[in-house]
């Protein structure tokens, strides 16, 4: 699989905010580096040459094509700020492999920030 | 004849008068029936000798010892076992008729003991279900007055409970549903020194708070003492629900380690909150602690429940489960209750243990300031100036100083040249005077400015609610 789709980058609770137009929901196609003509890129792990995209490598696509303005309000180092919780269809992703957690076609990633308020 | 007609119109309004107050006095008397109808079937119940009415209302911090009402409580002598007191057959026979529920159910919930955290949008409706469905104990507490800018949402509260401690106003609301259980009132903001005590003599916790610092404070409270936390939290129109540290579930510090910067977040009272939403989750709250009462059902252990009003959608996710090297509840944690005594949360998550206060910053020197009494005497020598407020739009629709541009602060450095433009026309001379709500925005932005070589600018310390505090009293604050 050359490039990978994910299929919904679907963000919720505030996130929206920090993005154009506040959409919450985002159909992205994120591209490995493999073909050179991808449009982020960084290589995650090394000889990862079968175009595999991890959720770091999402994480900082999302940074630096969906965010646009306050990148600390969601990406802290290079996993995501504290009180953001990621879910990857449906699941949290500590329970996947958090940013060694490896997305496929049509996977869902949900970013959550988290609420205090009642 | 004209003079009959009207006195027999005003015969008529007499009889109206007569037939409300004949309506008021029977509905009177009808309450009265049922509720010795009640003390009969509850006299019935108990046998001589042994004071069987323990339950009501107990202020301050009187023990609440699972419930001692229900316990002393014999059965009817109708049923194996003794089965339930008559007078509760008839009052939760709904919920006896549930065969997964029915007498164990209800008699689990009679000998409970349930802790509610704030008496406000979500611990409105936690109390009201919880004292209605008959919880042996109910404890509340809150350390507030209720504001009339709560009612929309806290509606266990009422108009004539304001000014009052929300405690006594949830209390009184709970009794008039139901007598027959211990309601406790604490009356006191949660806190590291007074929690273990409060926390330690029920069963079950429910978080209905507002902040951070407590939601992680509650947290460990219950970690310590090895209590079920169901948490709920509501904010604009989403909200957020899960039990934790209950059947190998996370705590609060399994899933965020480490708080959140503090512009992430947002308070009910800065970005406002649906009434429903709260509403919404606070009965999902009291339904899961009725279950882990109970042991009824499968509780939202492990799992989060995702309500989006907006979309009228909700979404329940997998959590990680109580992860071994939790700092709080792993199996080599060594934060002891003295520990969290001394623990000092505010300063941990870096914001104040309320929903009202906002921390206010200081970014500006004293010469770039002025106080909104000083802007007062500015408007009234008529000294050329612009007044520049950089609330968001829907905040300036609410209410605004006349004149004023608005701006709002994310998009000041995008609209300077329009700032420049009706600078000009104020005259070159002028102050630009910078205005918000609290007095914070105002700041951010006029340092914005002064880097932008506006040199002028200066802000109105306080912003908006000083303004209404110390100069217009009329001025609607919000």
């Amino acid at each position: 699989m050359e490039r990978p789709k994910l299929d919904q980058a679907n963000r919720r609770g505030g996130l929206e905010l920090l993005l154009e137009n506040s959409t919450k929901v985002h159909k992205v196609e994120v591209t490995t580096p493999k073909d050179g003509q991808g449009k982020v890129v960084e290589v995650t792990t090394p000889k990862d040459g079968q175009g595999k995209v991890t959720m770091k490598l999402l994480l900082s696509w999302v940074k630096d094509n969906l965010i646009k303005e306050r990148p600390e309000m969601f990406v802290k180092g290079d996993s995501v700020r504290p009180g953001v919780l990621v879910l990857i269809n449906d699941c949290d992703w500590e329970l996947c492999g958090g940013l060694d957690a490896e997305l496929e076609e049509k996977d869902v990633v949900v970013f959550i920030s988290t609420l205090h308020g009642g | 004849m004209g003079g009959g007609g009207g006195g027999g119109g005003g015969g008529g309004s007499r009889r109206e008068a007569i037939e409300r107050e004949l309506k008021k006095l029977r509905a009177e008397r009808e309450d009265l029936d049922g509720r010795i109808r009640l003390l009969e079937s509850e006299l019935e119940a108990v046998p001589a000798g042994v004071s069987g009415a323990a339950a009501g209302k107990g202020v301050g911090d009187g023990s609440c010892g699972g419930s001692v009402a229900c316990q002393s409580r014999v059965g009817n002598g109708f049923a194996p076992d003794g089965g339930l007191p008559a007078d509760m057959i008839y009052r939760y026979s709904r919920h006896l008729l549930l065969p997964d529920f029915g007498v164990e159910g209800q008699r689990k919930l009679s000998q409970s003991s349930i802790l509610v955290v704030g008496a406000g949008g979500l611990g409105s409706p936690v109390a009201l279900y919880l004292a209605a469905c008959g919880v042996g104990c109910l404890g509340i507490v809150d350390g507030d007055d209720v504001e009339l800018n709560n009612l929309h949402r806290q509606i266990i509260h009422k108009e004539a409970y304001v000014g009052q401690p929300k405690v006594k106003s949830a209390a009184d609301a709970c009794c008039e549903i139901n007598s027959s259980i211990k309601v406790v009132e604490h009356h006191h903001t949660l806190k590291p020194c007074n929690a273990l005590e409060i926390v330690r003599k029920y069963h079950i916790v429910v978080d209905a708070t507002d902040n951070l610092p407590t939601r992680y404070m509650i947290s460990d409270c219950c970690v310590l003492l090895n209590k079920p936390l169901v948490s709920g939290a509501a904010l604009g129109l989403e909200g957020q629900l899960t039990v934790y540290h209950h059947n190998e579930s996370p705590c609060y510090r399994c899933l965020f380690p480490s708080p959140p910067p503090v512009a992430a977040c947002q308070r009910c009272s800065d970005s406002g909150v649906l009434g429903v939403v709260p509403g919404v989750i606070g009965c999902l709250q009291a339904l899961e602690a009725i279950k882990v009462a109970t042991g009824v059902g499968e509780p939202l252990c492990g799992r989060m429940l995702l309500f989006d009003a907006l979309s009228a959608r909700i979404r329940i996710v997998k959590l990680r489960r109580s992860s071994p090297g939790c700092t709080h509840c792993g199996k080599n944690s060594f934060f002891t209750e003295q520990d969290f005594q001394k623990f000092d949360y505010e300063n941990f998550t870096q914001s104040p243990m309320s929903d009202k206060a906002a921390p206010s910053v200081n970014l500006l020197p004293e010469s770039a300031r002025i106080t909104c009494r000083d802007y007062k005497k500015l408007v009234d020598n008529s000294e050329p100036h612009l007044l520049l407020d950089v609330r968001p739009a829907h905040h300036f629709q609410i209410a605004s100083i006349s004149p004023s541009l608005n701006i709002p602060l994310s998009m000041l450095e995008e609209k300077l040249p329009t700032l420049e433009t009706s600078l000009k026309e104020t005259g070159e001379a002028s102050t630009l005077v910078v205005l918000c709500r609290r007095g914070n925005d105002s700041q951010r932005a006029v340092k914005l400015l002064h880097e932008k070589g506006f040199a002028s600018a200066k802000d109105i310390i306080g912003g908006l609610q000083a303004w209404g505090r110390d100069v217009n009293p009329d001025f609607p604050v919000y």
